[in-house]
């Protein structure tokens, strides 16, 4: 069974990472599994974590006015998930729910933000490392908006 | 001239569209039909994968279609039509019986064949899977001679997604690694919910050997064709579906006319070295 460090090292989003901070984050982390349907967090509550996904699929929900939920994304094993824990007011701003069974390794925020704190090299490798998840989120988002397969509203 | 030679040179005038008729239609989406057609003669219209046919509906109008059969069987033609105006409208509502006007095959193919020994990619956004079929459906008769082959495909929702049975069997049986995703996802939806360029990173192919085939909306295609480049594949690698409108089909008129290029003749399918300036200056 590989440990946490190992985890971390062998995912994508932490290639910048040199080995040391690796394993100083290792400290803030566990292992974490969520079943098919299992809510990993809910809109407008404290964003407390974020999470490396090893594994499964987690779709990321808003509620529709006119009631159920929409997907507006999904994110998979190589990727991670959550951003709110970085910045005030510390709020989920999404539902995310797993749809397959999933494994990912969970950190705690408030530990994560103070190593972030306390080493401002890590912060800055860490905010660098989320704004281009961000950007590329809403790259995916903008286009998307564009209904560029259009024909919604034909019969 | 012989009545005979005068006969031949008339089936042969690419201007005069020959008689098919609508043996068979198929619903595959909300405003997308698929027509399976046979011609009234019976003399089959062998193709090349990524070509296209004007397809006359007589009294309304004729629009350039893309074939999106198997070239192996020519005896039968196939197009998959999404209704966006009056001749499309008209053409998703012909019944088995109806009889269509048919010009070419036209236009240039993506010559998969060029990929052979390496990885094939194919990217497709929404109707834009009708065209690459045909290529998809080559690889697979042929599929030793390639290596890894994927096919990375976006639509509006799942509803939206074409060709559903062919592409479970053409992940389970034809070697093809299949990935979709949708623009959104309605409740209880477990697939992927994202931009097709999404799936670009975890696609799994060789950007040095890899042929790419992209098919969709020009602002997809543009987003895909960046993806792919920034991986790796080369411009000359890199092939794409244009549309314009058509009125000749064969290099006459100018209707299709981008820049220095025809795209009913130069085109449909163009290298991203030829066509990708043209695209970023052209796209919106
Ligand atoms: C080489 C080529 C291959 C094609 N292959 C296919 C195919 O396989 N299946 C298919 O359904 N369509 C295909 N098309 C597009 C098809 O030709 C058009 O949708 C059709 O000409 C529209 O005619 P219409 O009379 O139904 O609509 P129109 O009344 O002419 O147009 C209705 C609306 O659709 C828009 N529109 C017209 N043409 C296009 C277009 N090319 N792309 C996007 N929007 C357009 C118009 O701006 C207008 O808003 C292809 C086009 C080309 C050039
Ligand atoms: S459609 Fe007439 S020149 Fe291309």
């Amino acid at each position: 069974m590989q440990t946490i460090e190992e985890l971390l090292r062998a995912h994508p989003f932490f290639d910048d990472f040199d080995p040391a901070t690796v394993a100083l984050l290792a400290g803030c982390a566990t292992s974490v599994r969520f079943a098919p349907g299992e809510v990993i967090f809910r809109e407008a509550e404290p964003a407390d974590a974020f999470y490396v996904l090893q594994s499964g699929r987690v779709a990321l929900q808003v509620h529709h006015p006119a009631g159920g939920a929409l997907v507006t994304s999904t994110v998979e094993h190589d990727e991670v998930l959550g951003w709110s824990w970085l910045v005030p007011p510390y709020r989920w701003t999404a539902d995310a729910v797993a749809v397959a069974e999933t494994n990912a390794v969970r950190f705690a925020a408030g530990c994560l933000r103070g190593t972030c704190a306390d080493d401002p090299a890590v912060g800055y490798v860490f905010l660098r490392k989320i704004a281009q998840v961000l950007a590329h989120r809403l790259a995916s988002a903008n286009r998307r908006l564009l209904d560029l397969y259009g024909g919604g509203d034909r019969p | 001239m012989t009545a005979a030679t005068a006969r031949e040179t008339v089936g042969t005038d690419p201007m005069v569209p020959r008689l098919f008729r609508v043996v068979h239609t198929r619903r595959d989406t909300r405003d997308t039909h698929t027509l399976v057609l046979e011609p009234t003669d019976g003399v089959p219209l062998p193709f090349r994968p990524g070509q296209f046919t004007m397809l006359h509906s007589f009294g309304v109008g004729e629009v350039p279609i893309s074939i999106s059969g198997d070239p192996a069987h020519p005896e039968v033609l196939e197009h998959t039509i999404r209704n966006v105006g009056a001749v499309t409208a008209s053409l998703v509502a012909a019944q088995p019986g109806t009889i269509l006007g048919v010009r070419g095959p036209f236009g240039t193919g993506w010559e998969v064949g060029d990929g052979k020994g390496g990885d094939v990619v194919f990217v497709a956004g929404g109707i834009g899977l009708a065209p690459l079929r045909p290529a998809i459906l080559e690889v697979i008769a042929q599929r030793s001679r390639y290596g890894r082959v994927v096919l990375l495909y976006g639509s509006r929702t799942p509803e939206d997604l074409l060709y559903a049975d062919d592409l479970r069997a053409w992940a389970r049986d034809g070697g093809v690694r299949v990935e979709t995703t949708v623009d959104n996802g309605p409740p209880g939806w477990t697939g992927r919910v994202g931009f097709v360029t999404d799936l670009v990173p975890r696609a799994g192919f060789n950007p040095v050997t890899a042929f790419a085939h992209i098919c969709g909306p020009e602002v997809m295609m543009r987003a895909v064709a960046t993806a792919l480049r920034d991986r790796g594949v080369s411009g000359t690698r890199l092939r794409l579906s244009m549309e314009r409108n058509m009125k000749c089909g064969i290099g006459l008129c100018g209707h299709c006319q981008l820049r220095e290029l025809f795209v009913c003749v130069d085109g449909p399918v163009f290298d991203h070295d030829r066509i990708g300036p043209l695209l970023s200056k052209w796209e919106l």
